[in-house]
C-alpha cells in the first residue's frame, strides 16, 4: 500500500537529488561533447567546489561569498588543467585522456587530504534558510527547497550561456562538428578551454551550494561520479537538455525506488539505463553518431 | 590550425595487458631457502615462520582504510599501533604492565609497521597483506574497520597460516561463524554492544516502543541490527517499525529518512558508522526527525561528536569500548591517554585504544609463547589467562578467540555541560563483559587447524 505523503516527500527527495544530478552531469556532457574528453576528474572538481566554498566560508562568513569562491575557484582550476595538461590530450586515445584524468582526480583528492584531513567539514546553509517548513501535510528542511530555486537558477543560466548567446552557438556547433568549426576560422581551442572552465564551474558550484546538505569530505565526489555517467548515458552525450532531463528521471528513480525497497534504488537506475542503451542507444536526447 | 583536431582510436590495450602481466609477476610468491634452516625437526615451516623472524627486525602489517567512509577512523586506528611499536621498542612502562616480559624490542627483535590503505574493501585488504606476506615475510596482520574486511582477512590468516588481529570489527560474525584460528578479536561486537545498551533503553524510553534501524548493508550492520533488535523486542515488547538498510558511502540519506519520518517510530536506532553515521546523524536533523524522535547509536563510531558537533549528540546513549575520561578508573586507561595526547596531541577514541591494545596483547602472548611461531603464539592466546587492560582485567575465550572486556555505556553530553573541548561523553556504566557475551558455539565458531 502507498502512503501518500511519504510518496510525495520521496518525489521532492528525487527532484532535489535530480537537479543536483542534473548541473553536475550538465557540465560533464558539455565537456565531453565538445572535447571528447571523459573527464574522469569531474567528481573531484565537485569536491574542489565544497572546499573552496568551505574555505572562503571560514574567512568570511558569507555563504554568498563561499559559492562565488567555490564555483570560480574550480573554473580557474578547470581552465589552467585544461591550459597545461588537458590540451596535449586531444589528438591521442580515449584510454590516455581516461587515465590523466582519472590520475588527476587522484591528485586533487589527495592534495585536499593532506592539507585539510578526512574529518568532514560542514558549511551552515544561510540564516533564513536554516530548519524545516511546513507544506501542506508535510514538512520539508528549507535548505533543501531553497536548493531546487538555486539550481534551477543556474540550469537556467547555463541554457541562456549555450542556446542564447554567440558563444554558446560556437560551443554548440563545436559538439556537432570541431574541424568544420575550426575550419571556419574560429580559434576553437579557445573554445575548448572555454568549455572546459564553463564545465568544471558547473561541478565546482554544485560541490558548494550542495555542502550544507551533505557535509564534505575529501571522497565526496566519488559516489556522484557514478551517477553523473549514468546520468549523462540515460540523457544522451552532448546534449545539456538530456543531462537536465537524465538527472531528473535518475533522482526520481532512485528515491520512489527506496519507498518499497532502497536496496534496489541503485538496481533500478541501472536497469533504466541498461533499458536506454537497448532501445536508444544514444539517449533520450542525444543525437545518433555523436560520440 | 590544419592539425587533427581530435584524433581516436588507437587502441592502448595491449599496454595495459603488458601493464596488468607486469603487476602479476610482482605477485608470485617468492621463496626461501633460509626457511629450512631453523626448527625442520618438529616445527615445519609454516607460513611466514621461520623466515619472517630471522632477522633482527620483524614486520608487522595493517591494511586499514586511509580513503573512503571509514578514512577517519582508519587513521586513527593506525596512531594506535604506531604508538604500541612505539612502546614495544621502547619497553614503554604501560607496555610492560600489559606484556611484562617485553623489554626493548620482542624477542630481542624491532618490531617494524608496515601500512597500506585498504579502502575497507576487502579485496583491497587481501591484496595488499598478500604483497606485505611475500615481499616483507611479515608476522602479524592487522587491518579493518569494516566487518567485511576482518571477515575476509579471517580466512586468509588461516589460509596463509599467518596471525591476524581484527582492528575494529562489530560484526558478531567475525568471532562467531567466520571464526578462524589464526585470528583474534580485542573489541566488543553486536551482541555485546545490544546486551549492554538494551536494558539501558528500557529503563530510559520504557517498554513497548516502536524502533526505526537504519543499518548499513553489510555483514557488520545486519548482525547488529538483528542483536539489538532481538534484545529489545524480547526484553521490552518493542517494535521495528521499519530497517533501512543503506550501501556503505551513502551520501544523500534524504530517502531513508523520509522513510523513517513516515514511519511513526519513538526512537531511532543508527547503526551507520564512519562517514555514514556523520552524514545520517546531520541529515535527520535537517529532516528534524531528531530530537522529535530519539537517537540510539548501539556501536560508537570514533569522531562522531567531533563531526557532528555536541549540540546533535547531547542525549545520544551509545554503547562503546573506550572513552578517555576512563582514565579516572583504571590506571593503565590514564598511561594511555596521557602518552598518546602527548604524541598526537588530542584524547584518543576508540579505535585507536583498541588498536594499541590489540598489539600489546600480540607482544603479550609472543612473549609469553617465547616464539614467534604461530601455533604456539595461538596456544599463548588460548591459555586464557587474565591480563591487565585499559578497562581492567580480561581474557580471551579459547572457543571463539573473542576477548572477554567490559562495554561502556556512554551518553551525548550537552555543550553546557562539556568540561573542555573534547568532553564530549559521559561515561555512564561499565559493564562486565563475560554476562554479555552469547555461548562460545552459539554463532556457529568453528575454529580449524593449527597447522
Amino acid at each position: 500500500m502507498i502512503n501518500w505523503p511519504n510518496f510525495v516527500s520521496q518525489c521532492f527527495n528525487g527532484l532535489v537529488l535530480g537537479a543536483l544530478l542534473a548541473l553536475i552531469s550538465s557540465g560533464l556532457t558539455i565537456i565531453y561533447g565538445t572535447l571528447g574528453v571523459l573527464n574522469l576528474a569531474h567528481g573531484a572538481m565537485f569536491m574542489l567546489g565544497g572546499y573552496a566554498g568551505w574555505l572562503a566560508y571560514s574567512y568570511t562568513g558569507s555563504f554568498i561569498v563561499a559559492v562565488i569562491a567555490g564555483s570560480l575557484f574550480v573554473m580557474v582550476v578547470g581552465v589552467v588543467m585544461e591550459r597545461v595538461i588537458i590540451r596535449y590530450f586531444y589528438g591521442r586515445p580515449h584510454e590516455d585522456q581516461l587515465l590523466v584524468t582519472f590520475g588527476l582526480g587522484i591528485v586533487f583528492v589527495e592534495a585536499v587530504r593532506f592539507f585539510f584531513g578526512s574529518l568532514s567539514k560542514a558549511v551552515p546553509p544561510p540564516p533564513g534558510l536554516v530548519g524545516i517548513t511546513p507544506i501542506g501535510f508535510m514538512f520539508y528542511p528549507t535548505y533543501r527547497l531553497a536548493l531546487l530555486g538555486i539550481v534551477a537558477v543556474a540550469l537556467l543560466a547555463l541554457y541562456i550561456v549555450l542556446y542564447r548567446t554567440r558563444i554558446g552557438m560556437i560551443v554548440r556547433a563545436g559538439i556537432e562538428d570541431s574541424v568544420m568549426v575550426d575550419a571556419l576560422g574560429i580559434d576553437v581551442y579557445k573554445v575548448f578551454m572555454l568549455v572546459f572552465g564553463i564545465g568544471a564551474m558547473a561541478a565546482g558550484f554544485a560541490g558548494i551550494v550542495n555542502a550544507p546538505v551533505v557535509s564534505i569530505a575529501p571522497d565526496v565526489g566519488e559516489a556522484i561520479l557514478v551517477q553523473t555517467f549514468v546520468v549523462v548515458v540515460i540523457g544522451g552525450v552532448g546534449s545539456f537538455l538530456g543531462a537536465v532531463l537524465g538527472g531528473l528521471i535518475a533522482g526520481e528513480i532512485i528515491s520512489i525506488t527506496s519507498m518499497f525497497n532502497p536496496g534496489y534504488s541503485y538496481v533500478m537506475l541501472f536497469a533504466a539505463m541498461t533499458l536506454v542503451l537497448v532501445l536508444r542507444p544514444y539517449g533520450l536526447l542525444g543525437t545518433a553518431g555523436r560520440e | 590550425m590544419s592539425r587533427h583536431i581530435i584524433a581516436h582510436g588507437v587502441s592502448r590495450r595491449s599496454l595495459l595487458q603488458a601493464g596488468a602481466g607486469l603487476a602479476g609477476g610482482v605477485l608470485l610468491p617468492t621463496f626461501s631457502n633460509s626457511a629450512f634452516a631453523v626448527g625442520m625437526a618438529e616445527k615445519p615451516p609454516i607460513g611466514t615462520w621461520p623466515a619472517g623472524s630471522q632477522g633482527d627486525t620483524v614486520n608487522v602489517a595493517a591494511a586499514v582504510p586511509r580513503t573512503g567512509t571509514y578514512a577517519v577512523q582508519g587513521e586513527d586506528e593506525l596512531k594506535g599501533w604506531q604508538l604500541a611499536v612505539e612502546h614495544i621498542n621502547n619497553g614503554d612502562p604501560l607496555l610492560k604492565k600489559i606484556a611484562p616480559k617485553v623489554s626493548k624490542g620482542l624477542l630481542g627483535k624491532k618490531v617494524n609497521l608496515l601500512a597500506a590503505d585498504s579502502g575497507a574493501k576487502p579485496n583491497d585488504a587481501v591484496q595488499e597483506q598478500q604483497r606485505f606476506i611475500t615481499e616483507n615475510k611479515i608476522v602479524l596482520m592487522t587491518g579493518s574497520t569494516s566487518s567485511a574486511v576482518a571477515v575476509a582477512l579471517n580466512k586468509f590468516a588461516q589460509r596463509e597460516k599467518v596471525l591476524y588481529v581484527t582492528g575494529i570489527s562489530g560484526s558478531n560474525d567475525t568471532t562467531g561463524k567466520d571464526c578462524v584460528r589464526y585470528g583474534f578479536r580485542q573489541n566488543f561486537y553486536g551482541e555485546t554492544a545490544a546486551n549492554a545498551i538494551g536494558p539501558v533503553l528500557v529503563k530510559a524510553y520504557g517498554k513497548n516502543k516502536k524502533a526505526a534501524f537504519m543499518t548499513p548493508d553489510y555483514t557488520y550492520g545486519h548482525t547488529v541490527t538483528k542483536s539489538v533488535n532481538d534484545y529489545l523486542s524480547k526484553n521490552g515488547g518493542w517494535t521495528q517499525v521499519t530497517n533501512q538498510v543503506s550501501p556503505l558511502g551513502t551520501q544523500d540519506f534524504s530517502q531513508y529518512i523520509t522513510n523513517i519520518a513516515n514511519s511513526g517510530a519513538d526512537v531511532i536506532i543508527n547503526v551507520n558508522w564512519g562517514r555514514d553515521a556523520v552524514l545520517s546523524v546531520q541529515q535527520c536533523k535537517q529532516f528534524g526527525v531528531t530530537p522529535k524522535m530519539q537517537m540510539v547509536i548501539p556501536y560508537q563510531i570514533p569522531f562522531l561528536a567531533k563531526e557532528t558537533g555536541p549540540e546533535l549528540t547531547a542525549n545520544v546513549y551509545a554503547a562503546t569500548d573506550f572513552w578517555w575520561t576512563l582514565e579516572d578508573k583504571y590506571p593503565l586507561a590514564k598511561m594511555f591517554v596521557q602518552a598518546f595526547d602527548k604524541k598526537y596531541g588530542y584524547k584518543p577514541e576508540w579505535g585507536a585504544n583498541n588498536a594499541y591494545m590489540s598489539f600489546a596483547i600480540w607482544a603479550r602472548m609472543v612473549s609469553e609463547a617465547g616464539s614467534f611461531y604461530p601455533p604456539d603464539v595461538i596456544k599463548a592466546y588460548e591459555k586464557g589467562e587474565t591480563f591487565p587492560s585499559t578497562v581492567g582485567d580480561v581474557h580471551f575465550r579459547k572457543e571463539d578467540h573473542q576477548l572477554v572486556r567490559p562495554v561502556i555505556i556512554v551518553k551525548g553530553k550537552a555543550p553546557k555541560d562539556m568540561k573542555n573541548k573534547e568532553d564530549y561523553w559521559e561515561v555512564l556504566e561499565v559493564l562486565p563483559g563475560a554476562p554479555l557475551m552469547q555461548k562460545p558455539d552459539a554463532f556457529g565458531c568453528n575454529l580449524g587447524d593449527y597447522t
